[in-house]
């Protein structure tokens, strides 16, 4: 509605008119004018509006209607759960029913939902009519009281305790007051302690380590570099690098690692590694270049976002995506971050190749992987 | 330099085997080169040497000088190409111009440039000659980044995308893996072997034949569609039962 055409005082009883608020009152769209008070002493209150009785008030053929209505719906809910039932114990979890609009699903499953929503829904809207059409619903005011006792009361409470303390000769005996404070505050300590205790042994150097520093890495391990293989996952052999054509992408884990007892997924969620070769005419980095193997490089997997594996490689754009958060790495130069919430660059593996062709690290990696933490170096 | 020359010589040492050569006639090759150069030349070149667009760095069209047989069927095959616009990604159609025998043409003319991956027999994408389980694990390892856990693909960057793999031929699965389409790297066979391919293929037809026991799968796509939907109808109920709860009984 345009407010141009709205009439400057109301001319329906429902709308005040400007007479109401004094002679001098304006509206607020025609600029600001000095007044004088034109606003009563004291609004009057306006009270409750008249009470409109229901149908099942005035009706007694319409409350019967009502109450059919409801003892339905709880009747309903009745049904539902006795399908939930029969459902549990009397079908097959394995059969398969076709419901138009989903398509196949497990009978069970429909009939499990179907009875559970039928049971809550029939006592919920079953209660919700019944307040509605049948419970009272004339309206009541009920004034607010001060919430403070009476000041008699107030000490009479105080007297108590001091009282009780007198009695239990609290005051009169330091050594039980002392002590129990003492059993209450140290009681503390237990409750603490799995707490603190559940968070497990400080990572200590194994946040800065990997597999590739030349064994297991976790809390208190001290692994000695040693070259290692670059392994397939899941395969577990080694790569030769003449297998790694231009445009491949290989889903490396350092040797022995799958080997491990325990603690294999630990290890894997700080060593993968993603190898790629690309032409070495599309590496813009010298230090990629350097520390690759003929346009072969080895890239960390995790994310230095928040640690996820960074694993969607687009060969002919050479950008890696990371699935969680679109964070994009350029792979032409040295992995640096080129979209998203990632900071650092991916960190890259130094490789090269032995005797027998197949690509080892010459180096583990030179920086910690993954998301940054408080110590990190 | 030294790299060119021994990622070449790597690849014609590691190429699979060249595309059928002693089946192929001359003349299907100069038939496919008939149908290249009506279809085809006029982004990838008169001879399939690759043409620039002229902006920048982009192509029109790559050199197909030994992408090989199994290319050629993929793309023709899935109706990628010939492309229909120039857009991020060309997408897979239903309808293909192309009856198998020209798009076998094609593909002769292509391999005989230079070698490259072949078109597979029945025999190695039949997934019921492949493990699934096996293929689950290197499923998950290799390609579940890119096209989702349930192999119904999932978004890449600036409008890019992996496509579904339901209701996709073994053959272009297979096909796909070997010579790494667009956005896709290359599964060659020293990195999935072709066996390995198999269980892939036939983890993905067990995943294709599986039914959803929890009813609707809303796309198999995760957060996004399961979110709207409790967006949509869940707040919906929600906000209907709150309106009735405060209307005034009649």
């Amino acid at each position: 509605m345009n407010e141009h055409e709205t009439p400057a005082s109301g001319a329906s009883g429902e709308v005040a008119t400007a007479h109401d608020f004094g002679r001098d009152a304006v509206r607020l769209d025609e600029g600001h004018v000095e007044g004088h008070g034109g606003i009563p002493e004291r609004f009057a209150n306006p009270g409750l509006p008249p009470h409109i009785p229901r149908g099942t008030d005035l009706s007694e053929a319409a409350a019967k209607r009502a109450e059919k209505q409801v003892a339905a719906l709880f009747g309903l809910s009745i049904l539902g759960t006795l399908i939930f039932i029969v459902a549990y114990f009397a079908v097959d979890i394995r059969e398969i029913t076709y419901i138009p609009g989903i398509g196949d699903m497990g009978r069970q499953h429909v009939l499990l939902g179907l009875g559970m929503t039928l049971a809550l829904l029939g006592i919920g809207f079953g209660a919700v009519h019944w307040a509605k059409t049948l419970m009272p619903d004339e309206e009541v005011i009920e004034m607010r009281h001060e919430m403070r006792s009476s000041d008699k009361d107030r000490a009479a409470v105080v007297q108590i305790l001091k009282d009780g303390g007198e009695d239990a000769q609290i005051n009169r005996r330091p050594l039980i007051k002392y002590t129990l404070g003492g059993a209450m505050g140290l009681f503390a300590v237990p409750l603490l302690l799995p707490v603190l205790g559940g968070l497990g042994p400080m990572p200590q150097k194994s946040l800065s380590l990997t597999f590739w520093n030349g064994g297991p890495s976790g809390p208190g391990e001290e692994p000695t570099f040693k070259p290692m293989r670059l392994m397939r996952d899941p395969e577990n052999t080694p790569i030769k690098a003449s297998d790694v054509t231009i445009g491949s992408v290989f889903h490396v884990l350092p040797e022995g690692l799958l080997d491990l007892e325990h603690g294999v997924l630990e290890e894997k969620g700080k060593a993968a590694v993603l190898l790629m070769r690309l032409d070495p005419k599309d590496i813009k980095s010298q230090k990629e270049l350097d520390w690759g193997h003929q346009g072969i490089v080895a890239y960390s997997k995790i994310c230095t976002h928040v640690g996820c594996p960074v694993g969607l490689y687009e060969q002919q754009t050479h950008h890696l995506l990371c699935p969680c958060h679109q964070s994009t790495f350029d792979v032409t130069d040295d992995c640096k971050v080129i979209f998203g919430p990632a900071k650092r660059a991916l960190p890259q593996l130094k490789i090269t190749v032995d005797d027998a062709g197949y690509l080892v690290s010459e180096k583990p990696f030179a920086e910690a992987v993954g998301p940054s933490f408080w110590e990190r170096g | 330099m030294v790299g060119l020359f021994l990622t070449g010589a790597v690849y014609s040492a590691f190429a699979p085997r060249p595309a059928e050569a002693a089946t192929v006639t001359a003349d299907k090759v100069d038939e496919g080169k008939q149908l290249f150069l009506a279809n085809c030349a006029s982004c990838h070149g008169i001879n399939a040497e690759g043409r620039a667009t002229g902006f920048g760095d982009n192509v029109a069209g790559p050199a197909l000088a030994g992408v090989g047989a199994a290319a050629v069927d993929f793309q023709m095959g899935t109706g990628r190409m010939p492309m229909r616009a120039p857009t991020a990604q060309a997408p897979r159609s239903e309808t293909i111009k192309f009856s198998q025998e020209q798009i076998d043409a094609v593909a002769a003319y292509v391999a005989s440039l230079a070698p490259g991956p072949a078109v597979p027999s029945e025999e190695m994408v039949d997934p019921t000659k492949g493990d699934p389980a096996k293929g689950g694990d290197l499923y998950r390892v290799n390609c579940a980044m890119c096209h989702n856990s349930s192999g119904s693909g999932g978004a890449l960057t600036r409008g890019k995308y992996a496509p579904t793999l339901m209701g996709v031929a073994p053959k272009d699965i297979y096909q796909a893996m070997e010579t790494g389409p667009q956005s896709m790297p290359v599964f060659n066979d020293t990195n999935i072997s072709p066996e390995g391919k198999r269980d892939i293929i036939a983890f993905l037809t067990t995943l294709d034949k599986s039914e959803s026991p929890g009813g609707l799968t809303l796309g198999s796509l995760g957060p996004v569609s399961e979110g709207m939907f409790a967006w949509i109808f869940g707040l919906g109920i929600l906000i209907g039962c709150a309106v009735w709860l405060g209307n005034k009984a009649a």
